[in-house]
């Protein structure tokens, strides 16, 4: 469970460090979202099959599907 | 410290990602399949249907979603869209937390958690929504996917946007929570109301589709996004609070 222990002090995070962190993980984050709610082949060149796929999950998270 | 947040996100993401999708699976899944068999009944009564030949929604009796990927399948695939969506949302709101803390907000890390919970729910869930609800299948010319798509991702940033501008007001009013709750408030709902009042208007229902099952579906898709962040919030917020107290030698 060590990772999911505390912050270990109140501080705030350094935004140098919160901005480094966004940098590395926020495209590969984007990038799955849009995977998921979006994709309708132009990206993952598997033509409709994970619209098709996630299709009942993006009418119901609320994002247009078609 | 930026990685236990991260990890924890993602974590309790993918979790209330499971839950969305349990709640969606029960309640939402029955909508989608009235949906679909009205989709299929008119289809099969208007041959050619007016979409197009490009797509096959009125492509005569199979479904198109029941072509490639089976409607079995497509129930599961919810679970895995929810799941895969907590992931990247509890990644990045893990990340906005991490900046948040210590400058924004509630000082106890909970409370933090749940405040900023509660406030992406309605920036980036419940804004979109009140201009560009969620369709059931059936409902939307796919022609228009593109501009829909854009239109619901401009009101994202507008939700967002509107959180900016009403956080900064709020903090430079004067006086008491009597004066800055109404002025963050306002501060939220007039750049929102501008937008949904300025930006165009989809109405793609078709003709005789039932009011009844529209707003239970919407109402759905909403519940869904609702039991979402309720989730999350609340195991991240716990997970926060826990740690906080565990550094200070505090049970919690």
């Amino acid at each position: 469970m060590s990772t999911l222990s505390a912050p270990s002090s109140s501080s705030p995070a350094p935004l140098s460090r919160v901005a480094l962190w966004s940098l590395l993980a926020v495209p590969a984050l984007m990038l799955l979202g849009y995977l998921v709610l979006m994709d309708n082949g132009a990206v993952s060149q598997t033509g409709a099959y994970l619209h098709e796929l996630m299709h009942d999950g993006r009418h119901l998270l609320g994002v247009p599907c078609h | 410290m930026i990685r236990t947040l991260l990890v924890r996100g993602l974590l309790y993401g993918l979790l209330a990602g499971f839950a969305a999708g349990a709640f969606a699976f029960v309640v939402g899944e029955p909508h989608i399949d009235k949906a679909i068999a009205l989709e299929q009944a008119t289809a099969s009564t208007e041959a050619g249907h007016s979409h197009g030949a490009g797509h096959s929604h009125g492509g005569g009796n199979a479904h198109e979603h029941g072509e490639e990927v089976g409607r079995g399948t497509q129930k599961a695939g919810l679970f895995l869209a929810t799941a895969l969506y907590g992931l990247a949302v509890g990644g990045v709101f893990a990340l906005a937390y991490a900046g948040l803390r210590g400058r924004v907000g509630p000082r106890s890390d909970g409370a933090l958690a749940l405040a900023a919970a509660a406030t992406a729910f309605t920036a980036v869930i419940l804004v979109p929504f009140l201009k560009y609800p969620a369709n059931p299948p059936a409902v939307g010319d796919p022609e228009t996917i593109n501009d829909r798509t854009v239109l619901y991702l401009s009101m994202i940033g507008i939700g967002l946007l509107a959180t900016a501008i009403a956080v900064t007001a709020g903090r430079r009013v004067p006086g008491g929570p009597w004066a800055r709750w109404p002025a963050t408030a306002l501060a939220f709902a007039v750049p929102v109301t501008v937008a949904i009042v300025l930006l165009p208007s989809v109405d793609e229902v078709p003709d005789g589709f039932p009011a009844t099952l529209l707003w239970e579906f919407r109402l759905t898709s909403l519940g869904t996004q609702a039991v979402f962040w309720a989730v999350f919030g609340t195991l991240f917020g716990w997970a926060c609070d826990r740690a906080a107290g565990r550094s200070r030698g505090v049970p919690a």
